[in-house]
């Protein structure tokens, strides 16, 4: 092929004029987030929605930090001790599924994995008198036992592909120099886990920071998380739009960071997740 | 063999918690949800009260959604999530598709690029939902770039909008389910003689005779399912959401297409070029045909996502736009805002079915193709 050729160029040059105008589609939300969010709440109107702040007005994110604040902390406890507990869980279901499978263990994984695909409207009434029953309505803790109980399916799943990596053969010597079940787990798979314990953390990590409909049909206002606490400051009549953008900057932080220091790890997540072997 | 068994043993014991808790939690929770819905559990004051009244219902709560006078928001949010459902499918599968192949040819910074396409996908739907409401504002946002260019200013209201395209009447719904699936199989009897193979073909032809029979004649002869003529069809103001979420999801689809891409053999693309193939058609021919199983999977994950949309749309229209409505928010404002817990139960019994309608199959084939 000659790659000086005209058409070649105008195909390459084609590509990236395509790539840009794909950009773009990407750009303008943070684009607009951004400027709104600095703008005094006097210079938001929809005609000069578009125009660059002039000049530029920082408080919004300290008065939406400020308004946030409990509900990032709620946020930060559910979602790391949820992710922390449901991470274990993970390994070690994934351990007997990938490792130690038997002759019903597979069957038992697929009606394990059913419960990943629900739409969560169908056990909401009885979660929700479940925990109230049990005391732990309108708690961080119900939220915490829910998001463990849930996420079982996907951590187990992504568990299981990862261990289906690692080698049998390592198993078996180590069978034959006499190891046990849990030496072998905790003195050669844990140690191995630890690309694993990322992928599946920062998989649970976003989506029970994400989550919503269990936020607001299952806390009560001193224990709602972020979520919850942004869409209410979104929702009144009268908005002044730099503190929901502010607040959309502040809640979406966490997951950005992720996404740009980890992203490799989030797809393996998102791959290993979607696509079963 | 001793040992073996052993193994075993500890592995079922590990499993126990996690299967007592799915056990309960999952299917447990989905049969008690069947029971409330076939009660009358909050239809009169008191839903809430400590031993609240429940008494065998059968199947009244559904027919009340289908053919009772106060649920026609259901019946229309029902006809949303349909067209919601498709819209976001194919969109999503599209342009994830487009974004990997345009990747998939050695671009530079394709890590930058990559990460653009697909950060959205980590965004809570809150923010996502509080952000283009903002930007679909009925004379801002979107609506004022025209003015940009010398154009004048759009006027479409993106997500308050009351017009509605393709409208039937709910009395036909069956006769016009029976057309659609006639197309259906009419399209599997064409492809069945184009490419010669008999398989299946027969029943094509019955279900074709049966579907026809039932739109032109049986279904005059039953009586109508509604007493009252009742229109419903596509919300245009459901296109906001469907914007919002396939900008959300794309990057997901191309993620799923540029791994399936990168793992087609170089020799399948050499020989398609040695046969004088050009791009265009080793992606429509080839590639596409070759990345079924991604987009099945794809299929399956977005079909669940948009069953279950709730938060974008609480975000961006609020629960009691009825324009926008979703039967999630149907089901979560007839129970925890009117304590309606039957009724609530019975919309999400048949959110369920309609997933389960793609999860099942699914589960079953990937099971097998596991042990197989």
């Amino acid at each position: 092929m000659v790659h000086n050729s005209l058409s070649y160029r105008f195909k390459h040059y084609l590509l990236y004029l395509a790539l840009a105008l794909c950009s773009m589609f990407f750009l303008v939300p943070i684009y607009m987030t951004v400027i709104t969010a600095l703008k005094q709440p006097a210079d938001i109107n929809l005609l000069t929605a578009w125009s660059v702040p002039s000049p530029v007005y920082w408080k919004s994110f300290a008065e939406a930090w400020v308004l946030l604040g409990p509900n990032l902390k709620n946020s930060l406890v559910l979602t790391f001790s949820a992710t922390i507990i449901s991470s274990f869980v993970g390994s070690i279901n994934g351990y007997v599924f990938s490792k130690n499978s038997f002759k019903s263990s597979e069957l038992i994984f697929t009606l394990i994995l059913f419960g990943m695909f629900i739409p969560y409207q169908i056990i909401l009434i009885p979660l929700f008198q479940v925990l109230k029953n049990m005391g732990l309505y309108g708690d961080l803790k119900g939220l915490i036992l829910a998001h463990v109980v849930y996420g079982i399916p996907i951590v187990s799943l992504l568990f299981r592909n990862f261990y289906d990596q690692i080698p049998d053969d390592i198993m078996e010597s180590a069978r034959l120099d006499g190891a046990g079940y849990f030496y072998i787990y905790g003195k050669i798979i844990l140690p191995l886990s630890i690309p694993g314990f990322v992928t599946v953390g920062i998989w649970q990590f976003t989506q029970i920071w994400n989550e919503f409909l269990w936020g607001i049909t299952l806390t009560k206002q001193s224990s709602n998380p972020v979520t919850v606490g942004l869409s209410q400051l979104a929702g009144g009549q009268a908005v002044s739009w730099n503190l929901p953008m502010a607040g959309a900057f502040i809640t979406a932080l966490p997951v950005i960071a992720i996404m740009v220091f980890l992203g490799k790890y989030f797809i393996r997540g998102l791959l290993s997740g979607s696509v079963k072997g | 063999m001793i040992d073996r068994r052993k193994n075993t043993f500890i592995s079922v014991l590990i499993l126990i918690p996690s299967i007592l808790l799915v056990g309960l939690f999952i299917y447990g929770f989905i049969g008690n949800t069947i029971v409330v819905s076939l009660s009358d559990w909050g239809h009169r004051l008191g839903g809430l009260a400590f031993d609240p009244e429940k008494n065998f219902a059968g199947l009244e709560n559904y027919r009340q959604l289908f053919s009772g006078f106060v649920h026609g928001r259901f019946r229309q949010d029902l006809v949303n999530a349909v067209f919601y459902s498709i819209l976001l499918m194919a969109g999503t599968l599209f342009f994830g598709f487009l974004f990997a192949v345009l990747l998939d040819r050695k671009v530079r910074a394709e890590g930058f690029f990559r990460t653009l396409f697909l950060y959205p996908m980590a965004l809570s739907f809150i923010v996502t939902g509080t952000i283009w409401r903002w930007l679909f504002a009925p004379s801002g946002g979107v609506n004022i770039i025209p003015t940009f260019f010398g154009g004048t200013a759009g006027t479409f209201l993106w997500i308050s909008s009351r017009a509605t395209i393709l409208q039937f009447n709910w009395q036909d719904l069956f006769q016009v389910l029976s057309i659609i699936l006639a197309f259906v199989f009419l399209t599997l009897l064409i492809r069945s003689l184009r490419t010669g193979s008999p398989k299946g073909r027969t029943f094509s032809i019955v279900m074709l005779l049966i579907t026809l029979l039932y739109a032109s004649v049986i279904h005059r002869l039953l009586p109508p399912i509604l007493p009252f003529e009742e229109m419903h069809g596509f919300n245009l103001a459901t296109l906001g959401i469907c914007i919002a979420s396939i900008w959300q999801y794309s990057g997901y689809a191309m993620a799923l297409y540029l791994a399936g891409l990168r793992a087609l053999p170089e020799s399948i693309r050499e020989s398609a070029q040695l046969d004088g193939a050009n791009e265009f058609i080793y992606y429509m021919r080839i590639a596409i045909p070759n990345l079924k199983p991604i987009t099945l999977s794809a299929v399956i994950v977005l079909a669940h996502i948009s069953l279950k949309m709730f938060d974008l749309i609480y975000a961006m229209a609020g629960a009691d736009n009825a324009n926008t409505g979703h039967p999630s928010i149907n089901m979560y404002l007839t129970t925890f805002r009117a304590n309606n817990f039957a009724s609530g139960a019975a919309m999400a019994v048949v959110l369920f079915l309609l997933a389960a309608l793609f999860i099942i199959p699914y589960l079953i084939h990937t099971h097998r193709e596991r042990r197989g």
